[in-house]
């Protein structure tokens, strides 16, 4: 590879600033005790603290997966920070209250958290290390009924909704991370949209990892009642730090009938450097139920970040014609892994899903696409329609697949198709030669590559991922 | 034949060129004047693609020795994109596909690329494709080809047809056409050489690979030249063609 791809792949990381901010934070490591600390700052009920226990408990027999395509060092669970709060801790009456060193860091980061200010019509809820430390818009969604504000504050202001979904799509016994997330997780989003309500603007999260010991374990959970809609946006970004830090989530959908649920993320944790020192480890369980017939959930992802990225957004579609859809994108450069994917699971009968995955790996990293596409006995007249692409950029990184297809009803249509394409020298000459320099040249494929899924993405998001993914190749062709 | 006197586009003074460690180009020499078309013929592996793609600035081959003046510019110091932009337009032997991309969009790049340069103004794309289905008839290319990702897909023919397609839209002052003619049937060299044809004029200049005579039976050749071993071992007018066609190279000696 020459100069030019290399430079363009290689830009550095833009985030990487800590804040400098007191925090109210645990001492390192996992033990009942602690679990019963992070309760009770949280002031929860009892019926929560039993739930991480019981989750707790399980997690002790379990082991971390290893069946994913990724090498790490083993991960030390007592060397960690499970708590981490940006003090003071008080009730926030307005935007105005929030530490201004704190709205200067999201400012930093592009996200509209003054309401005053913001120019897109997004209501955004802030996640700062372990805690959740604004929310916008909130009484203009409560007009409409439409609750959306932290999971802390979900526990006291609503908890019999709380108790009613907290697990019921990811059960705390579902893997190793969702088991330890459900024991120590500290804030995320709530998100309601009760029956017939189009949620008037989009709902977006934006998580940021400051403490450089602090894990992050939040818990994101939506639901949409019977003929609503909404469409959710994540963000996360994190500094740059030498050693890595874990990066847990929970998030769990549920679609009523006639619902529909569009879940947006463009993540861009901290990577490490060239050299593969640093970054996130983002071990994420990310699951949608379509409960209800002819519901739909739709995962659009861009994944440019993480030193590991393990994520595999599936849909269960339970309701008789529901939709499952997954659109991704997974950029690695460096010395990046990602194992990522998605499991669609048809359990209802004519139950259609679609997959989209375009993978691209450059310089020394590692790209698996990892799906499961399941047609249970019941779902008769099931479709799935999966497209893998995989495009390498230069000759030293790698790209898999491993699609699974179990089907258990003969009606049922499934489709795969994959292709792997690589970007080198030549291409780039080609470009050249046509006068187009190595930038342009680089995102006119990228985004050609991408374009089905960026369609998918709300129009500022579709831009911040352009954006996002050509400063992540910046040099790494040519 | 062109009068001597015309204006120099191109002079190539004992160019040598490696790739991997391993010199392939010795001491080329090459004169192009305003107007005229050059043959390169000889043999396989001789040097021709070479030869082309040091003038064009691939990456991969270094220049070990010697000069190429373009228009007054020592081109071996731009970088490739700004020697398109000078006016140098390589048609490759075997024209890459780029996946994701269309035709259109690329082209309309290429062309909006090139024209800021030249301060004019970009195309936007409908105006852009008013212009390049205009300029598609010069290749006989369907306009469904604009859709498609860059050759992806393409026959051999198609691809050819492709670059030349590119090369009308970039309106080089010096365009190399690396074998453009191998891999056609009749009706498509036709079409093909055509094309080059109408691009012509007394201001720009061509040089052709090519192993066959058949395609200077469609685009006269004002010089022949024969390389062989990384150097021009004869020149001559396009009678040496007709005679390489029936006694072949070996009788060719520097
Ligand atoms: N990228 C390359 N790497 C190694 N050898 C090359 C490369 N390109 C060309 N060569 C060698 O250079 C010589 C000339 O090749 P080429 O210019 O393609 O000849 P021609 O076009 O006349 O057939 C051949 O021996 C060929 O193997
Ligand atoms: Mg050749």
């Amino acid at each position: 590879m020459s100069s030019t791809l290399d430079a363009l792949i290689n830009r550095p990381y833009e985030y990487g600033f800590v804040t400098d901010i007191e925090s109210d934070a645990l001492p390192k490591g996992l033990n009942e005790d602690v679990i019963r600390l992070i309760s009770k700052k949280k002031n929860e009920p009892d019926w929560l603290l039993e739930f991480r226990l019981a989750a707790y408990r399980h997690w002790l027999t379990l082991t971390p997966p290893e069946w994913a395509n990724i090498t790490h060092p083993k991960v030390d669970f007592q060397d960690m920070v499970y708590y981490s709060a940006p003090k003071p801790r008080k009730k926030l009456a307005s935007m105005d209250e929030v530490d201004p060193e704190l709205l200067r860091t999201f400012e930093k980061l592009g996200v509209p958290m003054s309401e005053r200010k913001a120019l897109a019509n997004v209501a955004v809820d802030v996640i700062f290390d372990s805690v959740s430390v604004a929310t916008t818009y909130k009484d203009k969604l409560a007009e409409v009924g439409v609750i959306f504000c932290s999971f802390s504050e979900a526990v006291k202001e609503h908890p019999e909704l709380i108790k009613k979904y907290l697990g019921s799509v990811v059960p705390t016994a579902d893997n190793f991370y969702a088991a330890l997330n459900s024991a120590v997780f500290t804030d995320g989003s709530f998100c309601y949209i009760p029956k017939g309500c189009r949620c008037p603007m989009d709902l977006s999260t934006y998580f940021r990892i400051n403490n450089g010991e602090s894990g992050q374990f939040e818990r994101t959970l939506i639901v949409a009642e019977e003929g609503s809609y909404v469409s959710y946006l994540e963000g996360c970004t994190a500094p740059r730090f030498d050693t890595n830090q874990l990066h847990a989530a929970v998030v769990e959908l549920v679609a009523m009938d006639n619902a529909e649920i569009k879940y947006s993320t463009v993540q861009n944790w901290y990577a490490g450097d060239e050299n593969g020192v640093g970054g996130i480890y983002n071990f994420v369980t990310k699951r949608g139920l379509c409960k209800g017939i002819n519901s739909k959930i739709s995962w659009t992802q861009v994944e440019t970040g993480s030193a590991i990225t393990w994520k595999y957004p599936s849909c269960v579609l339970i309701g008789d014609n529901s939709i499952g859809e997954f659109y991704s994108v997974a950029l690695t450069n460096h010395h990046q892994q990602a194992d990522t994917g998605t499991k669609m699971i048809h359990i209802g009968k004519n139950t259609r899903s679609r997959i989209v995955s375009k993978g691209i790996s450059a310089g020394q990293s590692n790209n698996s696409y990892r799906g499961l596409v399941k047609v249970g006995a019941n779902a008769a007249d099931a479709r799935n329609y999966s497209q893998c692409d995989s495009m390498l950029i230069g000759a030293t990184c790698g790209a898999n697949t491993f699609p699974y297809i179990e089907v258990h009803n003969s009606s049922a249509k499934v489709e795969h198709e994959a292709s792997t394409s690589r970007i080198g020298e030549d291409q780039m000459f080609y470009f050249a030669s046509r006068g187009i320099g190595a930038e342009e040249a680089v995102s006119m494929i990228i985004n050609g590559f991408c374009k089905e899924v960026f369609n998918h993405l709300p129009m500022e998001f579709a831009v911040e991922a352009t954006q996002l993914l050509g400063l992540k190749l910046e040099g790494s062709v040519g | 034949m062109i009068s001597s006197s015309s204006k120099i586009i191109l002079e190539v003074r004992n160019l040598s060129a490696s790739v991997a460690g391993v010199g392939i180009l010795k001491g080329i020499n090459l004169t192009v004047r305003a107007g005229e078309v050059h043959a390169i013929m000889g043999p396989n592996g001789s040097g021709k693609s070479t030869f082309s793609k040091v003038l064009a600035g691939h990456p991969s081959y270094t220049v070990t020795g010697g000069e190429v003046i373009f228009q007054g510019k020592n081109l071996l110091e731009l970088p490739p994109e700004e020697r398109a932009h000078a006016g140098v337009f390589l048609a490759f032997q075997y024209p890459i596909e780029i996946p994701g991309v269309s035709n259109s969009a690329f082209l309309r790049l290429a062309y909006n690329t090139l024209h800021t340069r030249r301060g004019g103004e970009d195309l936007d794309p409908l105006e852009f494709n008013d212009y390049i289905r205009e300029k598609s008839k010069i290749v006989e290319m369907d306009p469904s080809f604009l859709d498609r990702n860059v050759n992806e897909g393409f026959s051999g023919g198609e691809k050819k047809r492709n670059e030349i397609l590119q090369m009308a839209v970039l309106d080089p002052t010096l365009a190399i056409l690396d074998e453009t003619d191998s891999g056609l049937d009749i009706d498509a060299l036709r079409i093909v050489a055509s094309g080059v044809n109408r691009l012509m004029t007394p201001n720009n200049a061509v040089i052709m690979v090519t192993h066959y005579q058949r395609l200077l039976n469609y685009i006269t050749p004002d010089f022949v030249h024969v390389m062989r071993g990384g150097q021009i071992i004869k020149t001559g007018g396009k009678e040496l063609a007709l005679e390489l066609e029936t006694r072949g190279y070996d009788w060719v000696h520097a």
